[in-house]
């Protein structure tokens, strides 16, 4: 019995046939264009919200498809993208500040198979629309801003000690002290070992100097501190932004790849990931005359500001309160109807709002928004990065009496732009400046172009290679197409599992699995033809030419793995997608087109005695 | 198929001349007009836009030639309502910017307002670095092939399939050198891809070399050789084929962005098809491969014992 499987064998190849069956079958069901509602507060919807927020949808006059509510949250499902947008834009300007409206694509894989654990491939933004942008964190500043934070402490540390210093600032990459006399020298050195360890300490020749340095250490921390924080402030902003399904990841040292499906406002999402816009307050100073220090005698307390409309106004140097102690905000009105943000702030930042404003009822306070910018300009083919901190008063107000914990701050200029600030406090700063150093957007009739030319080819490929391998190869053919159509299966079936994205390149690459797979095929019949020429019976022939080419398969086969491996390690993004199906569909191909066929051959020639002729 | 008795390699110096000129011609052409660098590795944007109707592109090219885009090249890209606007990195404009900009000039002139199908803007250091990582790969995945072969086979067989591999993405780089096709990360991996095929091709005749140096041991090297690509020959056609019959269903269906792909596996396929018939086995005779090098005598009883 050599064309004989074991029970055990049978059975194997099929459970692998149903479960892969099973595990591709969501892909089937595609998605909702759908608008997912969310509370950005603590408290979730409730039911009657729920209720209410379908009461509106269905007042729009857009037809729905279903409404969800579920742990806090609404998904409402549309036909088609058009009345998905249009919702949601329409919910975005109902529900304020404290709801997210969130653009997503529901699947609509049935609940049994999604209680098997079945999902969907991710589709790829190439697939579905939406953002890719590549941030790069800027390093320099990040080390600057530590340098500065540094500074401070040790002129406060020496403060505290009484020890007297001339100045302490940053020179050639040094933080250099400068002593008022050398008889403090030890006694500053003892002081900055103890309580600086992160500092390298260097005496130089100058006597009255102590030169202080990050240890290599310390750097690649401030590096690796910037770089997370950001992210999750990044993380933070994106959520804001209602994005379903974003992905936020670092990539390799100082890069952040944010991706954004189904954005399109990508001028919005540009300036929500990218900007540092924070808000200061601070007492006006009333006592002394504004055009004097215009002509540059600016008075030693005060700093000299502008306003929105370029008119100059002093204020004090010390700032009540920043940015950083401010726990919530959200955008809304006051009560002339003017565009304004409400500000919560965290314990420190109340008692002193609260200590200002009891010794300052009646006095004028400004509020000045803050915003770095970065640009990146090409002069010269060099790459210039250049940051611009924008400050400006967009509010003067009087205290009308004493408050602390929370209030309002108006003079802004549209809704739209109280909306942005309220999300970036609530967001929180970016620890250093980020830089878009790559874009890719893709819209959503291209992503729908891309899937169904993508489907296409693959119908068109696939029915071309089972017409091909049915004419030339008859029955054994007709075997190894029904390994082609398990191997797509198990491919699908794997790419879901894994939950990997499906990307263009992807779809090329299962096109080309289909092209390539038959090739084990291929291999076998042609030896077993080989052999019916050399005479030997057909039985054996079948037995010989499985056995015989296995070893060709393995070796071909390999070395195919091999680049697609190398292909999947040094690929980025799309690429990945087509190494991942290139190296999934040589794996499983090898499975079907050999114990699969094989299976199939075994049942048709394997029980009868006398076989004369081999359909091949 | 009959097996066929063609004498490949008894007159593989005609496939060698033809191969020497084509390296020749594809070398020169990587010379002097070199390949048309994508943006994924020179960096600077790119900007699909459509149209409800063909769009006028003598009318985007003078709005964006007086709103100071004059490096602008303007083409139609697959259909006529298409529009593919590309930019080099620009002097004085913030990168983010420029897409935004360059969308707000064009939509000043036309009536109808352009729809984005895809924006793409890499910075000069992103391409840099993908230009780095495409290098790499293709070199880690050379050496890790030359690696694999040498232990599989044996060196000379393995310094044959890398010539012939060589020779099919050379030939293939010289062809979209020709043609002037954009070379970006799709293209990348369809070389890669194509690397990967050719020597799947190349080993299945090598492994049939081997096989018959230990069962054909009267025969001359040039004989077992001759045999070997000729029983081999019907599958490495069949195979070429039905990649064939995917990747022409994928040019003409998939797209316009997938196009460069499909092209670069044609031409691969092809030429790869051709030096596992033509090149690869002359290769790894002229390097002086012998039977003496592939014995494994413990292991040749049981294969001669399976003939009847």
């Amino acid at each position: 019995m050599q064309n004989h499987f074991p029970v055990w064998k049978n059975i194997l190849v099929l459970l692998v046939f149903g479960i892969g069956i099973i595990y591709s079958l969501p892909n089937l069901f595609g998605d909702d264009p759908s608008v997912q509602l969310s509370s950005t507060i603590a408290t979730a919807i409730s039911q009657e919200q729920a209720n209410q927020v379908e009461a509106d949808i269905k007042a729009m006059a857009v037809p729905a498809k279903a409404f969800e509510y579920k742990e806090g949250k609404i998904l409402a499902r549309f036909n088609n993208t058009d009345d998905q947008l249009k919702v949601a834009d329409l919910l975005r300007e109902k529900m304020g500040s404290n709801y997210t409206v969130a653009l997503n694509l529901a699947p609509t894989t049935p609940s049994w198979l999604r209680a098997l654990g079945a999902q969907a491939m991710y589709l790829g933004l190439d697939l579905r629309g939406g953002v890719h942008f590549l941030l790069e964190v800027d390093m320099d500043a990040a080390v600057k801003q530590a340098e500065d934070r540094y500074i401070d402490d040790v002129r406060l540390a020496l403060r505290n000690s009484k020890l007297h210093y001339q100045t302490v600032a940053k020179d050639s990459g040094f933080i250099k002290v400068t002593l008022k006399s050398t008889e403090d020298k030890s006694a500053v050195l003892t002081l900055l070992d103890k309580e600086f360890h992160s500092l390298e300490i260097t005496e130089p020749d100058a006597q009255e100097q102590i030169w202080l340095k990050f240890s290599e250490k310390e750097a690649r921390e401030i590096k690796k501190f910037a770089v997370a924080q950001n992210m999750t402030t990044l993380r933070n902003r994106v959520n804001e932004l209602g994005v379903a399904e974003p992905v936020i990841q670092q990539q390799g040292e100082n890069r952040i790849m944010v991706q954004l499906p189904g954005v399109q406002d990508t001028t919005r999402a540009k300036e929500i990931l990218g900007t540092t816009a924070t808000l200061e307050y601070r007492l006006v100073d009333v006592e002394h005359d504004v055009q004097q220090a215009v002509s540059g005698h600016v008075p030693v307390g005060s700093r000299l500001y502008y306003d929105r409309t370029g008119a100059p106004i002093l204020l004090d140097r010390r700032v009540i309160v920043t940015g950083d102690q401010i726990v919530d905000a959200a955008s809304g009105q006051d009560q002339d109807g003017r565009p304004s943000v409400n500000i919560s702030l965290n314990g420190v930042g109340a008692s002193k709002m609260a200590k200002t404003t009891q010794v300052s009822v009646g006095k004028p306070m400004a509020v000045v928004f803050i915003e770095y910018k970065v640009e990146t300009k090409t002069v010269n083919g060099e790459k210039v990065r250049h940051k611009e901190k924008v400050e400006k008063v967009i509010n003067v107000a009087t205290i009308q009496g004493v408050f602390s914990k929370r209030f309002q701050t108006t003079g802004l200029d549209s809704p739209q732009e109280a909306r942005n600030l309220s999300l970036l406090l609530r967001a929180g700063a970016l620890a250093a400046p980020v830089d878009i150093v790559e874009e890719r957007t893709v819209g959503p009739s291209l992503g729908q172009d891309n899937i169904n030319q993508g489907m296409l080819s693959f119908v068109v490929g696939f029915a071309l290679v089972v017409l091909f391998m049915a004419v030339y190869y008859k029955l054994f053919g007709m075997i190894a197409n029904f390994a082609l159509a398990f191997n797509v299966v198990i491919v699908v079936a794997i790419l879901s599992m894994l939950q990997a994205t499906l990307t263009l390149p992807g779809i090329a690459g299962i096109i080309l699995t289909v092209g390539m797979s038959v090739d084990a095929n291929v291999l076998i019949f042609e030896r077993v033809k080989e052999e019916i020429k050399n005479g030997i019976s057909p039985q054996a022939a079948i037995f010989l030419g499985y056995d015989k080419a296995f070893a060709t398969i393995l070796d071909s086969h390999f070395t195919n793995l091999v680049v697609a491996v190398v292909l999947f390690a040094f690929g980025t993004g799309s690429v990945k997608g087509f190494a991942v199906t290139l190296i999934i569909g040589i794996l499983s191909s090898m499975f079907t087109a050999i114990t699969g066929t094989r299976m199939v051959i075994n049942w048709i020639y394997g029980s009868r005695a006398r076989v004369d002729k081999l359909s091949i | 198929m009959k097996t066929t008795n063609i004498n490949f390699i008894g007159n593989r110096n005609i496939a060698l001349i033809f191969s020497g000129i084509l390296m020749v011609i594809s070398i020169g052409s990587l010379a002097v007009r070199g390949l048309q660098m994508g943006i994924d590795f020179t960096g600077g944007t790119l900007i699909e836009v459509g149209y409800q109707k063909a769009a006028d592109l003598n009318v985007l090219r003078n709005t964006l030639d007086t709103q100071g885009f004059d490096d602008a090249t303007v083409q139609n890209f697959g259909t006529t309502k298409d529009v593919l606007i590309r930019l080099k990195p620009h002097e004085g404009v913030s990168s983010a910017d420029l897409s935004t900009k360059v969308l707000e000039a064009i939509n000043k002139t036309t009536a109808e307002p352009a729809s984005i199908r895809r924006v793409e803007y890499v910075g000069p250091q992103v391409g840099d670095d993908l230009a780095e990582d495409g290098f790499l790969a293709l070199l880690y995945s050379t050496i890790a092939i030359l690696v694999y072969i040498a232990w599989r086979f044996e060196w000379k067989f393995s310094t044959g399939a890398i010539l012939a591999t060589v020779h099919d993405v050379v030939v293939t780089l010289g062809l979209f050198s020709i043609l002037g096709l954009e070379f970006d990360l799709t293209v990348l991996a369809a070389v890669l891809a194509l690397i990967g095929y050719s020597l799947n091709d190349t080993i299945v005749v090598y492994d049939r070399i081997r096989e018959n140096f230990r069962l054909l041991r009267n025969k001359t090297t040039e004989e077992v050789m001759n045999i070997s690509v000729n029983v081999t020959l019907s599958r490495t056609i069949m195979t070429s084929l039905t990649v064939i019959l995917v990747l022409v269903s994928l040019f003409f269906l998939g797209g316009e962005i997938i196009h460069n792909f499909s092209i670069v596996l044609l031409f691969g396929v092809f030429f790869g098809t051709y030096s596992s018939i033509f090149i690869a086995s002359p290769m790894a005779l002229m390097l002086g491969i012998s039977a003496e090098d592939l014995m494994i005598p413990v292991k040749e009883g049981s294969v001669v014992d399976d003939r009847p």
